[in-house]
């Protein structure tokens, strides 16, 4: 090895083995949590509860029924929620409980290394949940066109990678995994029943509404549902991709910043 | 292989390690001594390139560690005091997976994982989880880990803590036999029969600063005579006997007077001990036996506990 540090590639490639096994051993709930669940959701609240919910699409957003409406905001909140799920806990277990971050930092590895492959593997979590989730909605008649559902995917992952890096960051610089509840409580929870993903952000009133635009969710779920409904707004979806973009760049660095610092102290 | 001069770490106000000189040659044992909080955990850390210097000079394999690491990481093996394997994995894919992080092709990562096993005698527990372990097997498979790159420096951080004496043999032999294959060793130890065993050379630290530093041999002779001899007085009513006695015998060496009993420090250890029946003192128990790096080191670091 003659560079001083490894390229973004070889520093990844070098832990797939080890994200592999992770893999093996985890995606038995993987497939509890990122599959099944969310089409109980779709079942429960798009299906059934959606029975009872009148298809106006002048108030749906375009949506010509409810479940086409609940849809794109479910797959939204579920890749936001994956993300916080594998950034929290596995963050503080890879600095404080089976330490992989210590073990990885004494071999040529760096920090930047070793967020990069977990994040890495976050958005293979998300990718791969979402796909199942849109692949299985498919023949229900749910997406407009054939390409919104695709083009929607890579936005799912951005606004995946958005919320993973920032939590990534938040979670290194925490002592204690009390602080988690927080996160889901105050965090996660407002954000899944208030971005927009069961019912139009309208309803909440004009200053609400203008809350809920703020939040990053908002911007993810309303890009999804304009690809996966085709009434797309150009300029207002540039405008969420840029959010969102930023969101994850940013976050990004505040993940390698926080395990740097961590890791050091 | 190890470079230091003036070397410093700080943690805010706190000052770990406050100038520290020390030179480790290629294929020596070098042993880091001191009590808990004498700066040797901060000093393996920046010479781990984990921990950024905060002050003096550090050369690593002739490298600087802050523009470097990566590549002097990628020659080094660490085994931390804290156990750092991977609980779900089996025995086996714990050295694989260490080692595919050194960028070692997959067909020798294996070969290296089984000579290694054998080597630290844990070729039978192949496939069992590591959280099936005993103590002593999960240090040696740290080990093993450790050497997966074949690495020309190898840092242990009190690599036989909590293991029990047959465990403390086994990893020492392993120990000596890597130094004797020519690897630097730097280990840092509270035991003083471990250093004495292992080290060629150590460092006795103390508040940050090196308070000695030689052979374990050299270290005994300028800080510790050939004997002590240790005396037990029983309790007296007035007060503490020993230090009573102390006064009558001041002149037969150095003495430290502990609670239990006296120690003196002298090349004749016999000598001391008919002195002292000469002067009518009547010891409930003695006891001449040779200096050990403990005497030196309670010496240079005090006896008071540091917690």
């Amino acid at each position: 090895m003659t560079a001083t540090r490894l390229s973004v590639a070889e520093g990844a490639r070098r832990q797939l083995d080890y994200w592999w096994t992770v893999l093996k051993r985890t995606w038995r709930g993987g497939v509890i949590s990122s599959f099944v669940s969310p089409l109980f959701y779709v079942v429960g609240m798009g299906v059934l509860l959606g029975g009872f919910v009148p298809a106006d699409p002048s108030r749906l957003e375009g949506a010509t029924s409810y479940l086409t409406f609940v849809v794109p905001g479910l797959v939204a909140a579920h890749a936001m929620q994956i993300a916080v799920q594998e950034t929290t806990y596995p963050v503080m277990g890879g600095i404080k409980w089976h330490k992989s971050y210590h073990a990885q930092m004494a071999t040529p590895l760096a920090v930047r290394d070793i967020v990069n492959a977990h994040l890495g593997f976050v958005a293979f979590r998300v990718a791969s949940a979402c796909a199942v989730f849109l692949v299985v909605l498919a023949p229900f008649d749910v997406f407009a066109t054939w390409w919104g559902p695709v083009l929607a995917w890579f936005v799912l992952v951005l606004l995946g990678m958005a919320f993973a890096t920032v939590v990534f960051g938040t979670a290194a610089r925490m002592r204690s995994e009390e602080g988690f509840g927080l996160i889901f409580r105050l965090g996660v929870i407002p954000l899944t029943l208030f971005s927009g993903s069961f019912f139009p952000i309208d309803n909440l009133g004009p200053v609400l509404a203008w809350v809920a635009r703020l939040t990053p969710l908002w911007h993810g779920v309303d890009l999804t549902r304009m690809l996966c409904l085709d009434t797309v707004d150009w300029r207002l979806a540039a405008l969420h991709l840029a959010v969102l973009g930023a969101m994850a760049g940013l976050g990004w660095w505040w993940a390698i910043r926080g395990l740097e610092q961590r890791m050091r102290s | 292989m190890i470079s230091a001069r003036g070397l410093r770490k700080s943690f805010g106000e706190l000052e770990a390690v406050r100038g520290v000189d020390v030179e480790v040659r290629r294929g020596e044992a070098f042993g880091f001594l001191g009590p808990n909080g004498a700066g040797k955990s901060s000093t393996m850390r920046m010479i781990a390139t984990v921990s950024p210097v905060s002050g003096g000079e550090l050369r690593i394999l002739g490298m600087d560690p802050a523009t470097h690491g990566p590549v002097i990481r990628s020659r080094l093996g660490v085994c931390p005091q804290e156990d750092t394997l991977d609980n779900e994995l089996n025995v086996f894919d714990n050295l694989y997976v260490y080692g595919r992080y050194f960028g070692i092709d997959k067909a020798t990562v294996r070969e290296r994982a089984e000579e290694l096993l054998e080597f630290v005698q844990l070729v039978d527990k192949r496939h069992a989880r590591v959280e099936d372990l005993s103590g002593g097997m999960k240090r040696r498979l740290t080990i093993a880990r450790s050497l997966v790159n074949r690495p020309e420096l190898l840092l242990l951080d009190e690599p036989t803590t909590g293991l029990d004496p047959q465990a403390r043999h086994v990893l020492w032999d392993q120990l000596f036999r890597l130094k004797q294959a020519g690897v630097t060793l730097v280990i840092t130890t509270h035991y003083m029969d471990e250093a004495e065993q292992l080290c060629d050379r150590l460092v006795v630290m103390d508040k940050g600063v090196i308070a000695a530093e030689g052979s374990p041999r050299q270290l005994i002779e300028q800080h510790a005579t050939r004997e002590v001899a240790e005396l037990r007085f029983g309790i007296a009513d007035d007060g503490n006997v020993h230090e009573q006695v102390a006064g009558k015998i001041e002149d037969l060496g150095r003495l430290e007077v502990l609670p239990d009993r006296i120690l003196v420090y002298s090349p004749d250890g016999e000598e001391v001990i008919a002195k002292v029946h000469e002067r009518g003192l009547e010891p409930i128990a003695v006891l001449v036996r040779r200096s050990t790096l403990e005497d030196v080191f309670l010496k240079l670091t005090g006896r008071t506990l540091v917690d």
